[in-house]
């Protein structure tokens, strides 16, 4: 078959069963929109803001567990789309973004929209590319798939000047349905005495303590997961990346850990004298203070990634692969060791856990006259019964629903973890709910957050996404008023959100419905009332408590026994 | 301590920036770094001279190693047995006759060649470990030295220990 690069590169995407395609037209990438226009294999999704792409591109990404694919045009439209790559570098969520590039001989000349995309690019991506011949589209938009989804995922740019789309070059077309790199080999084999060796720590562990992160969900390891720590009744803590990957609730999940973790998991980890990390990169919202973390434990860490070994903590027994298959082997050893853990040591150890778990961390004022942003969550799980894909954007509002939503399973908690990107939810929300047509989808955000990418309303009206968005507006930067009041002596330095808009106004001039909550005992009521409407997109502004915070917390670089705990009159 | 890292990466544009970015974008020390193609015309060698503690040195084996374009990499430092090597050419003043003699004699010493006379410089090229090159400019008078070009290291293994593919 004889295309043009335009064609080539619609083709490649239909051959590699791209579904969706996030993006916003622009001169260097306007022989590829020609080419989309010619086709309906892909559907292009047209977002108002180039980071609505990525972040859309992302959601989709998280949800499913497929790649999410962006296409922007170059310079500004490269610039803009960063953050998002950025984003999902954070978080190793693999996506394939195409920039596109000023003609090949104008490169280097500061012509009209040329960026560097390549350069800007580079620290925050697994990899890039720049095509320079068009007989090198194909194969390098195979490996850009090919190294974004492997291994430990992550964002794969592909940078393509407008001459290699050119319309009137056509050259023969091939699906490149495999590839080999010799310099990348992300199939590793997991070393058997690796095996052995954490057989033996963790049954010999008095009080150990399962430790899951992103890897978790990443490597599709639910199921594994469960079996493994069943199979050894040991407590299990999660991180915020890695939520859902292990039920909650279930009696041996102690909710997560790190700077809002709960006392029980943060204590747990503390005192613990095995750790047992798995797909967890050690961050430093998880460990606090280092010279303090699981100072008597033996740690053993499981992840694709040997870089992230012993990384930021020392790790006694390193198994470098795939969470899914380790978990698996580790299983079977356990079962083939013919050893059980030790009963009376670990009856007393959930005893202590037990203990930790009856001061009720997550506790809140429940009589308030004013909504508290937990109730809202609490009842968000409920109305949807458990069973919503929850995006988030980030501070307070963030962690309240890490804390209060309970989620029983993988991919249903999208969020900027790594980064903490302010803007991500709405239109991640978007692509959540395109991967999952049928599913409920609620945005979880606040009146800061929002406004970094309330453009996206009009995205979400264009293709119909029945999104809940669940603004908890206490008219300041909730996290930001917060730490202001912990470290600087409540000097609320620009945190006040001043000049918000009529958000029930603004929700109707996009077309969707808006609703205004003021007082707790409406909360449930709408929430029912919105989630009944499934074909609208209903953005509810929730009036909460100016003044509430995230406990408990770990200030940072403390250590996990050293909790600020909420006092209730 | 001082580590000699050599590596082999596919002989793409960028393909320098990408290590040369790891090193800045993660902090970490770079003493000196050559790179330039090898037999196989597909392929690049570099070799990065870093230092720090060990964790470090770790890390910064993982995270070149992580890099996509990186085929093969090897801390020489770490492996045994080596040989570094580091050229330098250095332009001296040498207006007096005792000068000239003096600047010979320590060439010699250093057994370095002298490349280039006019009335008034010498041009001395030295190969050796850095230390060597750095105690040849020590055993100058600093007053003299007009211009000095070092390669940085490069290295190579001892023995049957090989870095190719």
């Amino acid at each position: 078959m004889e295309l043009s690069g335009d064609d080539i590169f619609t083709q490649f995407l239909k051959d590699e069963g791209v579904e969706y395609i996030f993006g916003y037209p622009g001169g260097a990438v306007l022989h590829i929109y020609d080419a989309l226009f010619r086709q309906d294999a892909v559907k292009h999704i047209l977002v108002r803001h180039e980071q609505g792409a990525t972040h859309a591109a992302d959601g989709y990404a998280r949800s499913t567990g497929k790649p999410g694919v962006v296409l922007v045009t170059s310079g500004p439209g490269a610039t803009n789309a960063v953050t998002g790559i950025a984003t999902a570098y954070l978080d190793s969520i693999p996506l394939v973004v195409i920039t596109g590039q000023v003609t090949s001989a104008f490169i280097g000349s500061d012509a009209f929209q040329e960026v560097d995309s390549v350069g800007i690019t580079r620290p925050c991506v697994k990899h890039n590319f720049l095509v320079k011949d068009v007989k090198d589209l194909a194969v390098t938009l195979k490996k850009a798939f090919y190294v974004a989804t492997t291994g430990r995922p992550g964002p794969v740019v592909v940078d393509i000047p407008k001459d290699i789309t050119d319309p009137n070059i056509k050259i023969p077309y091939e699906y490149p349905a495999s590839i080999e790199l010799r310099s990348y080999k992300p199939v590793v084999e997991v070393q058997a005495p690796q095996i052995e060796t954490a057989v033996d720590a963790l049954l010999s562990a008095k009080r150990p303590m399962i430790y899951s992160g992103g890897g978790s969900v990443l490597s599709n390891a639910s199921n594994e997961l469960r079996t493994f720590t069943r199979q050894l009744g040991y407590p299990i803590t999660q991180t915020l990346m890695g939520l859902g990957a292990y039920p909650d609730p279930d009696p041996l999940n102690v909710g997560m850990l790190g700077m809002h973790g709960t006392y029980e998991a943060n204590m747990a980890m503390h005192d613990c004298d095995v750790l047992f990390a798995v797909g967890a990169r050690f961050d430093d919202r998880v460990t606090g203070d280092l010279e303090q973390f699981c100072p008597n434990a033996k740690v053993i860490h499981i992840d694709i990634d040997p870089a992230s070994i012993s990384k930021n903590v020392h790790v006694d027994i390193p198994i470098i692969g795939d969470v899914k298959q380790v978990l698996v082997e580790l299983s079977n050893a356990i079962t083939a060791s013919k050893r059980e853990p030790d009963a009376k040591a670990l009856k007393s150890w959930w005893k202590q856990i037990k203990e930790w778990s009856s001061k009720d961390c997550l506790r809140y004022d429940r009589n308030s006259a004013l909504i508290k942003p937990q109730f809202v969550l609490e009842k968000l799980y409920e109305v949807t019964g458990g069973d919503a894909f929850v995006t988030s954007d980030v501070g307070q509002h963030q962690m309240f629903t890490a804390q209060f939503y309970k989620f029983d399973e993988p991919r249903r908690w999208i969020n900027s973890g790594g980064l903490g990107t302010m803007g991500f939810g709405l239109p991640a929300a978007i692509g959540t709910q395109l991967g999952n047509p049928d599913a409920t989808v609620a945005c979880v955000t606040g009146e800061a957050s929002i406004q970094m990418c309330i453009q996206e309303l009009a995205t979400a009206f264009q293709y119909s996404t029945p999104i809940k968005v669940i603004n908890l507006n206490n008219r300041y930067m909730g996290m930001v008023r917060q730490w202001q009041e912990f470290f600087y002596e409540s000097r609320y330095s620009q945190s006040y959100v001043e000049a918000l808009p009529d958000f029930v106004k603004l929700a109707e001039a996009y077309g969707h419905v808006g609703m205004q909550i003021e007082k707790p005992e409406d909360v449930e009521g709408a929430l029912k009332e919105a989630f009944a409407m499934k074909d609208r997109l209903v953005f509810m502004d929730f009036i909460t408590d100016q003044k509430e915070n995230v406990y408990p917390m770990i200030a940072a670089g403390k250590g996990h026994h050293e909790m600020h705990e909420r006092e209730l009159a | 301590m001082q580590h000699i890292i050599s590596l082999l990466m596919e002989n793409e544009s960028g393909a320098l920036s990408r290590v040369a970015g790891l090193f800045s974008a993660r902090g970490y020390n770079i003493e000196s770094l050559t790179v330039a193609p090898t037999e196989d015309e597909t392929l690049s060698r570099m070799t990065i001279v870093t230092s720090g503690s060990n964790e470090i040195i770790e890390q910064i084996n993982k995270q070149l190693d992580k890099l996509i374009d990186v085929v093969k990499l090897i801390d020489i430092t770490a492996n045994g047995e080596h040989i570094e090597r580091e050229l330098m050419l250095i332009k001296v003043q040498a207006d007096t006759s005792e000068k000239r003699e003096e600047v010979k004699r320590q060439a010699d010493i250093f057994k370095g060649r002298i490349l280039d006379v006019t009335d008034t410089t010498y041009i001395i090229e030295l190969t050796g470990e850095g230390s060597k090159l750095d105690g040849f400019i020590k055993a100058m008078d600093t007053k003299d030295i007009l211009e000095t070009v070092r390669s940085g290291a490069t290295g190579i293994t001892r023995g049957e220990t090989c870095l190719k593919l």
